[in-house]
């Protein structure tokens, strides 16, 4: 059966290339790149060529990138780290509302050790409030974090002008450090350290086409951070552990890959989602956009359209059963059976939020993938309408029900709005 | 392992007795579109027996798959047969549901029972 992948926010597939290049590192050269005989020299100068590759996607001094094992390890560390280190400044955290899980949930376990955390809200594109941001600013605030760009709904940061409100308005003349989540951005648009000013960043190896099992962390010269596992002299003390040469090698080659074409990437992927786009918005009614319009900013590769009266769980389920795998946002795909925190944060209708579907679009999909799917998306559609009660109420009266006469919700459901 | 089972994939993928009865003997219906899940279940009832069962359901595969389980569970059963039916042996009859989705998704027999309450006050039983 064909297998169409557009849910490269989850994971990208290898690239051929990386594969090879980390090959040697398994079985060939294996050495510690502690250990200076020779072939632990081998890994030492593969392990200092990724890192020279791996900053060189993002304008950094290669002294200025901590390798880590994930996108969560490198926000964990970035999050817990540079708290620790600047926390006799004071105890006050900024995140956006719509950060990663491991951004969230860094900052609710430092709130258990005694700091404090201001949600900045996003207005209904997902464009973090600038004005909100500035007021939440205080004398003891020393970490701002926010998402460069968001997986779910695409929204583009302006970090660059984030960083200058936090800057200029930091309490008491006492430095805030503004930390990044780039894990989405890298790979697919152009990020430059040095321009936008932040002091760390994250980026990953399995966004960028390269192996699960090695990402990084940006962190500024200047900057000061507390390692958060305690062990030997690797990655500058900062980060202790055997380095996974294989897949650092592997995220090099991706980074070299990631860079060199990232403006032709990034117009075929554009041209691609234009064309499911218009394909969709022209054969399915009651359809709506989630996130940025697609000439502002939004990431290249992402969709994210409510389609109502159908449940977004049930649409991808039905699209997996034609080989076509994709993404949802609604509560009935998440494991905790709410719609996903970044819906609920621009104020999607919960009843419409329910529809929602995710592509994510790569560099290996092609012209015949998206006129595969846009041949059978419509059908799948029409045939949940078809037994949507919703649906046939809305067909009988024009009315559209917004909730069912309905038992005592709140037994069977865990649900708060 | 896979999320749903093979019943849940099939009755899924292809729903019994979807639809509705214009002149059904009673409808009932639960849910809430608010979390996804909502089902209309219609009833014809000869002999005190279910003779015709349609459903129309929005949710997600879970609650898709148990709504055609529940018709296909009601049909030719006397109304006291129907009463007994309880959410958890539709559960088990779909060969078990993820436990997140047991209390969400599995509504469809209070759904069925709702309809058999709505032909019960109609013929003032």
């Amino acid at each position: 059966m064909k297998q169409i992948y557009l849910d490269n926010q989850s994971n990208t597939k290898l690239d051929e290339r990386v594969f090879n290049s980390m090959k040697p590192f398994f079985t060939e050269y294996y050495g510690n790149p502690q250990s200076i005989y020779s072939l632990g020299s081998v890994s030492k100068d593969a392990l200092e060529s990724a890192r020279c590759k791996v900053a060189g996607l993002i304008n950094a001094d290669v002294r200025e990138i901590i390798f880590t094992s994930c996108g969560t390890e490198s926000n964990n560390l970035a999050i817990k780290g540079i708290a620790d280190a600047l926390k006799t400044n004071g105890r006050h955290i900024i995140v956006s509302s719509i950060e990663h899980f491991s951004i969230l949930n860094s900052v609710r376990r430092l709130e258990k050790d005694g700091f404090e955390v201001s949600f900045v809200p996003v207005d209904n594109k997902g464009n973090v409030n600038e004005l909100k941001l500035k007021e939440m600013l205080r004398k003891d605030t020393v970490l701002v974090s926010v998402q460069y760009a968001n997986p779910e709904i695409g929204t583009i940061q302006n970090i660059k002008r984030l960083v200058s409100i936090v800057k200029q308005n930091q309490g008491n003349g006492n430095f805030v450090a503004f930390h990044t989540d780039a894990v989405s951005a890298c790979g697919e648009i152009l990020v430059d350290v040095k321009d936008l000013g932040v002091d760390s960043l994250t980026f990953s190896a399995s966004a960028v086409h390269g192996p699960v099992g090695a990402a990084a962390l940006y962190i500024k010269k200047s900057l000061k951070i507390n390692p958060q596992m305690d062990g030997g002299v690797q990655e500058n003390s900062k980060r202790s552990g055997t380095e996974n040469i294989p897949a650092i090698v592997g995220f090099g080659k991706a980074c070299e890959i990631a860079k060199e074409g990232i403006v032709d990437r990034s117009k075929f992927v554009r041209k691609l989602r234009n064309r499911l786009v218009s394909g969709l918005l022209n054969k399915i009614e009651y359809i709506y956009l989630n996130g940025p319009q697609f000439q502002e900013n939004r990431l290249p590769g992402n969709i994210n359209f409510s389609i109502e009266f159908v449940e977004g769980e049930a649409l991808f389920l039905l699209l997996d059963a034609k080989g076509i795998m994709v993404a949802s946002g609604s509560a009935c795909a998440n494991k905790d059976l709410k719609l996903s925190h970044v819906l609920r944060a621009i104020n999607v209708d919960i009843a419409i939020g329910q529809g929602s579907i995710i592509f994510t679009l790569s560099k290996f999909n092609t012209e015949k993938e998206i006129e595969y799917v846009l041949k059978e998306l419509p059908n799948i559609v029409k045939q949940l309408r078809d037994m949507s009660p919703l649906y046939s109420h809305f067909a009988k009266t024009g009315e559209k029900k917004v909730a069912g006469s309905g038992t005592n919700f709140g037994e069977h459901c865990h649900f708060d709005v | 392992m896979a999320f749903y089972s093979k019943e849940v994939m099939d009755h899924f993928v292809n729903p019994r007795n979807v639809g509705e009865i214009k002149d059904a003997d009673g409808i009932g219906e639960v849910g809430n579109p608010v979390c996804g899940d909502m089902m209309t279940f219609y009833i014809k009832v000869s002999d005190n027996k279910i003779e015709s069962v349609k459903f129309k359901t929005f949710g997600c595969g879970a609650a898709i798959a148990v709504s055609s389980m529940v018709s296909e569970m009601a049909f030719g059963k006397t109304i006291e047969e129907v009463m007994v039916l309880a959410n958890a042996d539709v559960a088990k009859a779909l060969g078990g549901l993820p436990p997140n989705k047991m209390h969400c998704s599995n509504l469809g027999v209070d759904a069925l029972h709702k309809a058999v309450a709505n032909y019960k006050s109609k013929k003032k039983l």
